[in-house]
């Protein structure tokens, strides 16, 4: 949306904004600045007023505007969030305090490294493994109504990594493979397509796993997709425990 | 595709944009299509089903069994519902709003099982971002910018004339979409074409070998001289990257929008001449070298310029109307001079426009037409 001048007799609101510039100074701090209040917008429209009108150097990352790309989020007023799903009338007339999402290295500004939650992506193999191999003139792999709702919902998953900013867990220990690695982990897992679970199965029931799921259930609070990680990873561990048993039962054919 | 062009790839059939004709005003949020193939229709400020004063078949009533008809009415095409929106603009019937003329989607007699059921997202959207709930409530909807059935000119398997450059998707244009798009075919060009294209420069690299590094690095370098030249000298600039951004957006609506004409497009070319040249006085406040968002936006910026000017000086130079060019100064198809792609060249000053026969295999255009008839 088009941001214009601001009138003098238009209602305000604050943003609190961190700041953090490495080439500048090791020290991080925070910014005022006043932006137009309107009923319409969201932080993320303030956000572009600001660096459209006020200050050209705010760094942050977004695209779709629309909660579908997941590359805008930060913590708002500590808490993270879409910041193109959060209304500023949610918040006015109280300023709202904007910093990057938490337990994440910060390269710039608002902007945070990434490489963790990529690095974990890739370990739980977040993408369909086939059974079999299967060749383009065989055609589809038909799956019916009943097994995509297996695992449909962890397929909503936008990688916004809002979870991990939540996750007390990650906050104290960031070997933890997180919620929504182990939630994709299980959206591929439950797929009737697939058959790599047990090759996933050596993260996610790993010492740095499910196991270090607390259930405290902030990342299913905060997800903006309703994807319910927590759901998810107990999900995995009562999975994890039906396996152990029938491997110490049945010998050899103890997995499904 | 502002990449291709400077390095003197043609960029293809920029004329022909594709409008959705229900998106949200302000955030240009797409409501879809399956409202309407779920029975939604379209209203005008009386509550009026405006598309059928535009050839567009018999309005039904929404619990007439044969509502909705496939081709007819709220189910014609994008194109032809975004010219509706215009004309019934021109004639007074649409809404003013904040950010711009809009009329009404109504879903009402769905009712909120079926809502919920068939079209879940739309409520969602319409609450979050409009504060409304399409069960009670009509949506406000305008024709949006959706996608450019033109792009880097490219042959089957996605190579372009440059060779070893290869382009797929929506930057390309491979003319499976010729002068109009269906929706989803966005689709094929990304999984068929990727995949063609992805091939193709397999087998290019096993011909050939080692690419000449050193070229590409002192290309690199030159760019970054004239980056630090042109956005990091201090004192220099008076124009900003919003202010430009905000009077092409507008220039391009006006002038190369729905409908064109000679007219209109002379003007936006003379415009975005202005702005071109306005854009090397910018001068940016941040001179990092740590994710500088705002250089990354003062590119962008320049891109879409070069975008803009393709697309302008192609319409001008297509004096005929086909699928979602239309010009209100040549209305009629001219398949004689014009059953052509347009090839726009970058030059020192405006573009070069050439233009390459269309190859017909199986259908041969036709008359268009909706409604029962």
């Amino acid at each position: 949306m088009e941001a214009s001048e601001m009138k003098s007799s238009e209602p305000t609101i604050d943003l609190k904004v961190f700041r953090y510039r490495p080439e500048e100074s090791s020290e991080a701090s925070f910014e005022d600045y006043t932006v137009p209040y309107r009923e319409d917008w969201v932080v993320l429209d303030a956000l572009n007023y600001i660096k459209d009108k006020i200050d050209g150097t705010l760094s942050y990352r977004w695209s779709c505007r629309m909660g579908v790309c997941g590359s805008c989020g930060m913590m708002l007023n500590g808490e993270p969030k879409l910041t193109c799903s959060a209304f500023l009338r949610d918040y006015y007339p109280d300023p709202v305090q904007v910093e990057p999402l938490s337990y994440f290295p910060v390269i710039r500004d608002l902007v945070i490294n990434m490489d963790d939650f990529m690095k974990k992506l890739e370990e739980v193999k977040a993408w369909l493994i086939p059974k079999e191999e299967q060749s383009v003139a065989d055609g589809e792999r038909l799956q019916s109504p009943a097994e995509l709702a297996h695992f449909k919902q962890y397929s909503m998953c936008i990688n916004c990594m809002l979870c991990y900013s939540a996750c007390p867990v990650y906050g104290r220990h960031q070997e933890f493979t997180g919620p929504a690695a182990i939630a994709l982990a299980q959206r591929y897992n439950l797929d009737s397509r697939d058959g790599a679970a047990a090759e996933r199965g050596d993260v996610i029931f790993s010492d740095e796993g499910i196991w270090e799921c607390t259930f405290v259930g902030d990342c299913t609070r905060v997800c903006p997709k309703n994807v319910d990680p927590a759901g998810a990873i107990q999900q995995a561990k009562v999975q994890a425990t039906k396996d152990m048993f029938r491997s110490m039962l049945i010998p050899r054919k103890g997995t499904e | 595709m502002a990449l291709a062009y400077r390095a003197g790839v043609p960029i293809k059939d920029m004329e022909f944009v594709q409008y959705h004709p229900t998106g949200l005003p302000g955030t240009g949020i797409l409501i879809t299509e399956a409202s309407r193939g779920e029975g939604g229709v379209l209203v005008n400020k009386d509550g009026y089903r405006y598309l059928q004063d535009y050839d567009l078949g018999e309005a039904l009533d929404v619990n007439d069994e044969r509502h909705p008809q496939k081709r007819t009415m709220e189910l014609g095409p994008r194109d032809r519902l975004s010219q509706a929106f215009e004309q019934e603009r021109e004639k007074g019937g649409t809404l003013q709003g904040e950010y711009g003329d809009y009329v009404h989607l109504d879903v009402r007699h769905m009712g909120e099982k079926n809502i919920e059921k068939k079209i879940p997202f739309v409520r969602e959207l319409c609450r979050n971002y409009v504060g409304i709930d399409p069960v009670h409530e009509l949506i406000p909807v305008r024709p949006v910018i959706h996608y450019v059935m033109g792009g880097v000119h490219t042959d089957i398997e996605g190579e372009t004339p440059l060779p070893g450059l290869f382009a797929a998707g929506e930057c390309a244009c491979v003319s499976i979409n010729g002068a109009n798009r269906l929706g989803s075919n966005s689709l094929t060009e990304l999984l068929v074409f990727g995949t063609r294209a992805a091939r193709a420069a397999v087998r290019l690299c096993e011909r050939t070998g080692d690419f000449a590094n050193k070229e590409l690095i002192a290309q690199g370098e030159e760019e970054q001289r004239r980056i630090r030249e042109q956005f990091f000298k201090p004192g220099s600039g008076n124009e900003t990257i919003a202010g430009i951004r905000t009077e092409l957006k507008s220039t391009m609506e006006s002038g190369a929008g729905i409908y064109r004409s000679r007219d209109s497009l002379v003007a936006t070319c003379d415009k975005i001449r202005e702005l071109k040249e306005r854009c090397g006085r910018l001068e940016l406040a941040d001179h990092s070298l740590t994710f500088n968002t705002e250089l990354t936006t003062a590119l962008e910026l320049e891109y879409m310029i070069d975008v803009a000017e393709t697309l302008a000086h192609s319409a001008l130079s297509r004096t005929e109307s086909r699928g979602s060019h239309q010009r209100t100064d040549h209305p009629k198809r001219d398949d004689e001079k014009f059953l052509k792609h347009s090839l726009a060249y970058r030059t020192d000053g405006d573009p070069r426009i050439e233009y390459l026969d269309v190859k017909i295999t199986s259908w041969p255009p036709g008359e268009r037409v909706y409604g029962s008839k």
